[in-house]
């Protein structure tokens, strides 16, 4: 068995077993109609985490994405009401706004040597309160477009609605996992997680490739604001207060590491609907408080570290018994 | 200035290179010329600039001056990819690669066979098993390369230079972690590169090698050229010399040192200890003053024997007795209570902390041994760095400079100086030597002999048969991950050893191995 599958093997049983065990208290659970509100509700966590998990295999973390999304729901909301602009072109302007956000970040990083902790950090506030100088109050979309690609759906077999968010969110994760993949891009982000230096001299260029993966990360925070804004139907300042920290735990539970280096895009989504099925099997049981949906994540990001951990011991000790040295 | 080929261009020539850091001059105006299809050995000490020239030259660092023409034309590499792309592969010293990424990866990475922009990971594959098995490699190239061994990490670092380099190659001290039969297929490759008229730069302190792969010698010292000739017409004390810049008398003793006497008690006695799957069960004695050396192939067995005395993997059979007292070890924190010493061999990644300075690395195990309630005075530290920054010969400008920026060799002097702080009863050296030049060579071997006089017990793991002689008083020679022979005072010569590592010839390829 290969070691860097492991963790991911692992999140996938334990989402089989959290389902099976779901499915024998709920049967429904298991209709495309619940499916599909999983992928509704949970589109812009999916989004989000699939830009964190470049980062995080980068090596670094993007404290910055929450507030990304706050701000593009109100930079939305206020364009569309105060200027004569429709929805595609503002859509293009904020994506160019949080991509070049994002590379901006990444710059600092990289040509500051600061820690992305810090700079994240500091984009995160920057990001809130611009939020708050467009608005500081609710601003509701009367947009017919936007109402329009709200309702649109595919009808899936057993009346199951996959959602064009919800569509939305699976084409970033396939484009995501091709990205890391398959592209030279995708092995230097995995390089850049290895060890910047050793990369540097094996000839990554460094500065791009940390630059380049920001850039996705607020690019992505920046689609996953217009998801956002779809769903709700307004822009708030307030809205996605910690979705960096949901994103984190959904990259963690899918089987990145958070030291970098090693994951995969496919575990996040995983992550993300590991999420979603608790949050969807307390709304079933209908007598436990919202409040369990966070403990839950708590112990089962708690638990799947250790599981890691576990994991990767016993397979490099594994390897490392085949793998004499010295 | 010197041109060894008068009228025709160099392949790659510097001119006047200069690198400085903050306190040392790394490099003073230093010239280099290489020509095609030629093998250049660039020598000197531990410090002397080698690894520093190489950088300039690759674009890892920028030079504060001179001039560097590939072709006849000046160039300017702006990052190592730029020097790839230009032709120019390397090997640095201290990089393995990254772990995390697959053999291929490893191989390709910045160079992956693309299809429409998109990598064609079946092709890489399929290209990166072609040139594993070029170098006798049967390794799975899909698997990460942190699953597999020291040496054949490095054997990959070097297919990846070699096929980079479509005019120069550079190996930092290659063959640090190989054996000789993997030292054959490297050189084997360079003469292959030769003949179609690459200049390869090539850096050791293994000076047999050097004479036996090199066309041409330059030496540097202390940041400066101090020569550059053929290397038929040096012969091999002239060339220490030049390296040195004083004489060096050659060791003469060719047998094992006798005059230990077996009949007292030994010190310590490990009997029947082991561990499956890494080494067979053995029994040691070892005597106060004595030096046991352990010969034997890199994956025979070696270093698994230090790292399960140590604790590092902990034994699973046999008892120690420590002066006829039973001692409970098993980890390494019993070892080091029990005073026990241990200077790995991978001294990269286990061990140095390289933004520490050399006196606060030197202070840290004896200050972990006495418990840190009782804080070393910096002062003393201070006393205690400076005098093995002198019993050692480290180069440096002084002792609280980090770690990390001296020199490879250097680097090395500082972890053993770490343990000898602790004054251990029995220290255990895991090539001691790897790395190091040939005057600090000399140092540390007075150092070994110093230091059993004084009474210390020590495990000497080395490739160096010759070195092996000169200091040990028995040697036990291990085959197979199993201890299969012990050489005691006049047995040992180099021939006895070689005939005992070699009893089976049965040895197809140690890469081979690491994939079981
Ligand atoms: N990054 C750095 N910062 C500060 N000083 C440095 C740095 N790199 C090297 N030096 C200094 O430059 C000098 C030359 O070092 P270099 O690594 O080139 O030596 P070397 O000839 O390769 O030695 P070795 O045989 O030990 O590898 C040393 O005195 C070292 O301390
Ligand atoms: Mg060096």
């Amino acid at each position: 068995m290969n070691a860097r599958t492991l963790p991911l093997l692992a999140t996938v049983l334990i989402f089989i077993i959290a389902y099976a065990l779901c499915y024998l208290q709920f049967p429904a659970i298991l209709s495309t109609r619940v499916v599909g509100n999983l992928l509704t509700d949970n589109a812009f966590l999916g989004i989000v985490a699939v830009g964190m998990t470049f980062v995080i295999i980068s090596g670094g973390i993007d404290l910055s994405v929450g507030s990304v999304i706050a701000f593009s729901g109100v930079f939305i909301a206020v364009m569309l009401r105060d200027t004569g602009l429709g929805p595609w072109p503002v859509f293009a302007l904020l994506l160019v706004i949080t991509t070049l956000f994002g590379a901006a970040m990444g710059a600092t990083i990289h040509f500051l040597q600061m820690p992305p902790f810090i700079v994240t950090l500091a984009g995160m506030f920057l990001a809130r309160g611009m939020a708050y100088v467009l608005s500081i109050d609710s601003v509701p979309i009367n947009d017919e477009t936007i109402s329009v690609l709200q309702r649109l759906y595919w009808l899936m077999p057993g009346k199951g609605r996959l959602t064009l968010i919800g569509g939305l969110m699976l084409v970033v994760v396939v484009v995501g996992i091709i990205v890391a993949q398959r592209t030279r891009f995708g092995t230097n982000v995995y390089a850049l997680g290895g060890g910047a230096q050793t990369a540097r001299l094996m000839g990554v260029p460094v500065a791009r490739t940390t630059m380049q993966v920001y850039a996705v990360s607020g690019f992505l925070a920046g689609l996953s604001g217009i998801v956002f804004a779809i769903y709700t139907s307004a822009g708030y300042s307030l809205a996605t207060v910690g979705v960096e920290l949901d994103a984190i735990a959904a990259v963690v539970i899918g089987g990145t590491l958070l030291t970098g280096g090693s994951g995969f895009v496919a575990g996040t989504l995983i992550g993300v609907l590991i999420m979603g099925l608790i949050q969807t099997y307390i709304i079933f049981d209908g007598t436990l408080s919202s409040w369990w949906t966070k403990i839950a994540i708590g112990m089962l990001l708690l638990g799947f570290i250790v599981l890691q951990k576990a994991l990767v011991w016993a397979g490099g000790r594994r390897t490392e018994a085949a793998a004499g040295k010295g | 200035m010197l041109d060894p080929t008068p009228g025709r261009v160099p392949l790659l020539r510097a001119a006047a290179v200069s690198k400085s850091f903050p306190g040392t001059k790394a490099l003073d105006a230093v010239d280099f010329t290489l020509g095609a299809g030629e093998v250049h050995a660039l020598l000197g000490e531990n410090g002397a600039g080698k690894s520093t020239l190489v950088k300039c030259l690759t674009g890892a660092y920028r030079r504060d001056g001179g001039e560097i023409r590939l072709n006849g034309t000046s160039i300017d590499p702006r990052d190592t990819l730029h020097a790839q792309r230009l032709g120019i592969g390397t090997v640095y010293q201290e990089v393995n690669l990254l772990s995390n990424l697959t053999i291929a990866e490893n191989l390709f990475l910045g160079h992956q066979p693309t299809w429409l922009g998109f990598v064609s990971t079946r092709r890489m594959n399929r290209d990166a098993r072609a040139l594993t098995a070029q170098y006798g490699l049967d390794i799975d190239v899909t698997r990460s390369l942190g699953s597999y061994s020291v040496a054949v990490q490095q054997i990959v670092a070097i297919a990846r230079a070699v096929r980079l380099s479509g005019k120069v190659l550079i190996l930092d001290e290659p063959t640090a972690s190989l054996d000789a039969h993997e030292v054959d297929v490297l050189f084997e490759a360079i003469r292959g590169l030769k003949e179609r008229g690459l200049g390869i730069v090539f850096i050791s302190h293994f000076l047999d090698q050097v004479f036996r792969i090199s066309d041409r010698i330059t030496v540097l010292r202390n940041g400066r050229l101090v020569g550059a000739e053929d290397t038929a017409s040096l012969d091999r004390l002239r060339l220490v010399n030049m390296m040195l810049g004083r004489q060096l008398e050659e060791e003469t003793r060719q047998t094992g040192k006798t005059g230990m006497r077996y009949d007292a008690e030994p010190r310590l006695r490990f009997t029947g200890f082991g561990r499956r799957g890494r080494i067979a069960p053995f029994d040691l004695p070892i005597q106060r003053g004595e030096v046991v050396g352990v010969a034997g192939l890199l994956g025979s067995g070696r270093t698994e024997t230090a790292e399960v005395l140590f604790g590092v993997y902990p034994h699973d059979s046999g008892t120690a007795t420590k002066e006829n007292r039973a001692l409970s070890l098993g980890s390494t924190r019993a070892a080091v209570a029990a005073g026990f010493g241990f200077l790995p061999e991978d001294r990269k990644t286990d061990g140095i902390i390289g933004e520490l300075s050399i006196r606060e690395n030197i202070a840290l195990a004896l200050q972990a041994r006495i418990g840190w309630a009782r804080p070393l005075s910096i002062k003393r530290q201070r006393i205690m760095a400076d005098d093995f920054i002198r019993r050692l010969d480290i180069r440096t400008s002084d002792a609280e400079k980090p770690v990390g920026q001296l020199s490879g060799g250097n680097q090395q002097k500082v972890m053993l100086a770490r343990w000898l702080a602790t004054n251990p009863e029995f220290l255990i050296l895991d090539e001691p030597t790897r790395g190091i030049d040939v005057g600090a060579h000399a140092e540390i071997i007075r150092l070994i002999e110093e230091l059993c006089e004084d009474g210390m017990s020590l495990l000497v793991i080395s490739s160096e048969l010759e070195e092996l002689v000169v200091y040990s008083h028995r040697v036990i020679v291990v085959r197979d991950r199993a201890h299969v022979a012990e050489l005691v005072g006049e047995d040992i010569t180099t021939e006895t050893i070689v005939n005992a590592i070699a009893r089976t010839p049965v040895r197809t390829s140690e890469a081979a191995e690491a994939t079981i």
